[in-house]
């Protein structure tokens, strides 16, 4: 019993967290956009072009000359996450475009948005690279290697907190630490600052913020910038901070929309979201960790555990779990009044 | 609003401008992997439209049918249903369990049962969610697609265990023979005209026509129609008129999930004759641009998903003959959604400018 818990409980739950990065930073993109009153269902669609941006541009970035590459070593994955959070924001902008300039349907919108970074990754990536839609495999330099924080090897001894903090706390990459820096800083700018407070109050009624001067139409689009930025970042992870070490095609894999089920389970707020992303990220582990699981009674197959986290999402969704209320004007686009 | 504008720009002249953005914005996408637009129109026209490819180009377009009615029912009730991947997937299911279970004496019999099947199975995987929808309020976007997820799953754990054939591929068993359905040429040979032996559409066909039919009467010409577009068009006074919301969405969606069932009547019975991994290929997805281009009336689906069928068939001969992945058709289909649907008013807009300013001045 205590070795389960010293060590697959602990190797559970560092997996866990590496799962449940991408899925934070993708829930929260989504809470800054449905915040402000934007659905958007183009979660997944923006992180899928970003985690091939950023594979794509960090092998190009650090390959070198002669194989058609800039030769920049270490500075190659810092090219490829910016051109993940480049390429995010563009998608991001053009969903802001239908949905706030154009009042178009925001759920057919996010819609299209996923089936084009499904077909143009792997479009752009084939003519690049010749693999069949994969980007190269990255090398040193060209990823997000795991930072070993302070003490973490000599404290290592210490019964109990020594192997937390080794293995758990110490050892993920930066973009890990960030998403939960993001968290922090998500709940400040949420609920203790004008801009915070202005969005929260468009997601619920835009006519009111309007009624006071403040631009519905300029707090939206900026809404979707962060939306755009925080997706960045989820698929620079999958790509760059990840074992897979490269883009692959729809290696995204339902997240987006997993995400939105962590959304709303958490109720739209930053710190629930944390916890739920993180309770995702816990049943990826198990199902990766035990491909088929014995109950005793009966033996689970490993095509169920792949399955788990989209059962789950369906039971968040149903209500089993706590009433969900969404931002009131969610989904409706704003007309001004003349 | 678009009330004003007249039946001709709403229905033809809206649609046709927005298609071709999509396909100008397509033809850039083009040029930007390094190929000729023109000559990619080209090679897949002919691939599409020569003897060998038009008998794939029908199959495709019955696919097509089938699911662009499955959303586009849906839509009347203003649900949407991403579901028909899922759907179809299980309605695949469905057909392999009966063809698998009786040595069927004839084709007739085998595609009605076929048909019941498909249907019942694919409307059954649409019922949960709609169900989730209607009384726990739980979004049907996100659960069709999550029952897309969780049906590929379940037929990837059924193709390497109960349903597997013998052998090491992830296939079920070849159906009884007489399960098979008659091919186009079979058909076309009857009264004497010459078709492809090989081509893989087959009587689906007529029946993926027939669907469209049903449900030109069903939306327009019966009270249950009337009541999905009076749901679809607003909630609240129908509820104010007496219809059960609950009624119209587990209706509405059970119908949108037989139909998107009714693709594996035309893929896993009537070409494959087995069940095979990945048997749908993203139709239902299509069925999202189909149903959109074609304004969710069955002649524009009807239209729209010939074209679908031309760019898959197109699509194939695109990758054979000039190596472009065919994920070229997944873009094009995403443009096609974006700007037949959420950039729709990008064209709108300005036609109502020019139509309205022109007719009467100082609207509200």
């Amino acid at each position: 019993m205590m070795d389960f818990l010293t060590n697959d409980l602990l190797q559970l739950s560092d997996s866990a967290i590496r799962f449940a990065t991408p899925l934070l930073l993708a829930c929260l993109a989504g809470l800054y956009s449905e915040r402000a009153g934007i659905f958007d269902i183009g979660l997944e669609g923006k992180m899928l072009v970003a985690a091939f941006a950023a594979g794509a541009f960090s092998a190009l970035a650090g390959m070198s000359v002669d194989d058609g590459g800039w030769n920049m070593g270490g500075a190659a994955v810092w090219v490829g996450l910016l051109a993940a959070i480049i390429a995010s924001i563009i998608m991001a902008m053009i969903h802001a475009f239908a949905s706030i300039t154009l009042r178009g349907n925001q759920l057919i919108s996010g819609v299209a948005i996923n089936f084009f970074a499904a077909g143009i990754t792997v479009l752009i990536g084939q003519y690049w690279f010749k693999m069949g839609g994969q980007t190269p495999q990255l090398h040193e330099g060209q990823r997000f290697e795991p930072i070993i924080l302070p003490f973490a090897k000599s404290l290592q001894d210490v019964p109990v907190l020594g192997p937390v903090y080794h293995d758990l706390i110490s050892g993920h990459n930066i973009i890990v630490y960030l998403s939960f820096v993001i968290v922090a800083l998500t709940w400040l700018i949420l609920y203790r600052t004008r801009f915070g407070l202005r969005m929260r109050a468009v997601g619920e009624n835009p006519g009111a913020v309007d009624t006071a001067g403040i631009s519905v139409v300029k707090l939206r689009y900026s809404a979707l910038i962060i939306t755009g930025i925080l997706c960045g970042l989820a698929g620079a992870y999958l790509s760059l901070g990840t074992a897979a070490a490269g883009f692959g095609k729809d290696m995204t894999s339902g997240r987006g929309f997993i995400a939105l089920a962590a959304l709303i389970f958490a109720k739209w707020k930053p710190i629930p979201a944390m916890w739920a992303t993180l309770l995702f990220g816990m049943l990826e582990a198990v199902g990766s960790k035990y491909q088929t699981l014995d109950l005793g009674f009966m033996v689970l197959p490993g095509q169920f555990m792949q399955a788990l986290p989209y059962i789950l999402t369906v039971v968040i969704l149903a209500g089993f779990v706590g009433k969900a209320i969404p931002p009131k004007a969610g989904g409706e686009p704003y007309v001004k009044e003349r | 609003m678009n009330k004003n504008l007249p039946k001709w720009v709403d229905l033809g002249l809206i649609p046709l401008l927005t298609l071709f953005l999509a396909f100008a914005v397509s033809g850039l996408v083009v040029m930007s992997i390094g190929q000729n637009p023109i000559e990619v129109v080209r090679v897949m026209i002919q691939g599409a439209f020569n003897p060998f490819g038009i008998g794939h180009t029908l199959y495709f377009t019955t696919n097509f049918i089938f699911t662009g009615l499955a959303v586009a029912v849906a839509f009347h009730a203003r649900l949407f249903n991403i579901g028909g991947e899922g759907q179809a997937g299980i309605a695949g299911v469905g057909v392999t369990l009966i063809m698998l279970s009786v040595d069927w004496p004839h084709w007739t019999v085998a595609l009605v049962a076929g048909t019941v099947a498909a249907m019942a199975f694919g409307a059954a995987w649409a019922a949960i969610p709609a169900y989730l929808q209607a009384k726990r309020g739980s979004h049907i976007v996100i659960t069709t697609i999550m029952f897309n997820l969780i049906a590929t799953a379940v037929v990837g754990y059924l193709l390497v265990g109960p349903l597997q054939a013998e052998g090491s591929l992830p296939e079920s068993p070849k159906f009884p023979d007489g399960a098979a359905l008659p091919t186009l040429h079979d058909i076309l040979g009857v009264v004497g005209i010459e078709f492809d032996r090989f081509a893989p559409v087959n009587i689906s066909f007529f029946l993926a026509l027939i669907a469209a039919l049903l449900v030109w009467i069903l939306i327009w010409k019966t009270r249950l129609g009337y009541e999905m577009r009076a749901f679809g068009h607003s909630e609240r006074a129908a509820v104010y008129a007496g219809i059960s919301p609950m009624k119209i969405t587990m209706v509405a969606m059970l119908i949108s999930g037989a139909l998107s069932g009714m693709m594996a009547v035309n893929t896993v019975q009537g070409e494959a004759e087995r069940l095979v991994l990945g048997a749908v290929e993203g139709a239902g997805f299509i069925g999202i641009a189909v149903a959109l281009m074609g304004r969710s009336h069955p002649v524009g689906v009807l239209l729209a998903a010939f074209l679908f069928g031309i760019l898959t068939q197109g699509g194939a001969e695109l990758q054979f003959a000039l190596g472009i992945p065919a994920q070229m058709i997944t873009v094009i289909q995403a443009l096609i959604i974006m700007f037949t649907g959420s950039l729709e008013n990008m064209v709108r807009i300005p036609l109502e400018k020019i139509f309205l300013n022109t007719g009467k001045r100082g609207q509200a």
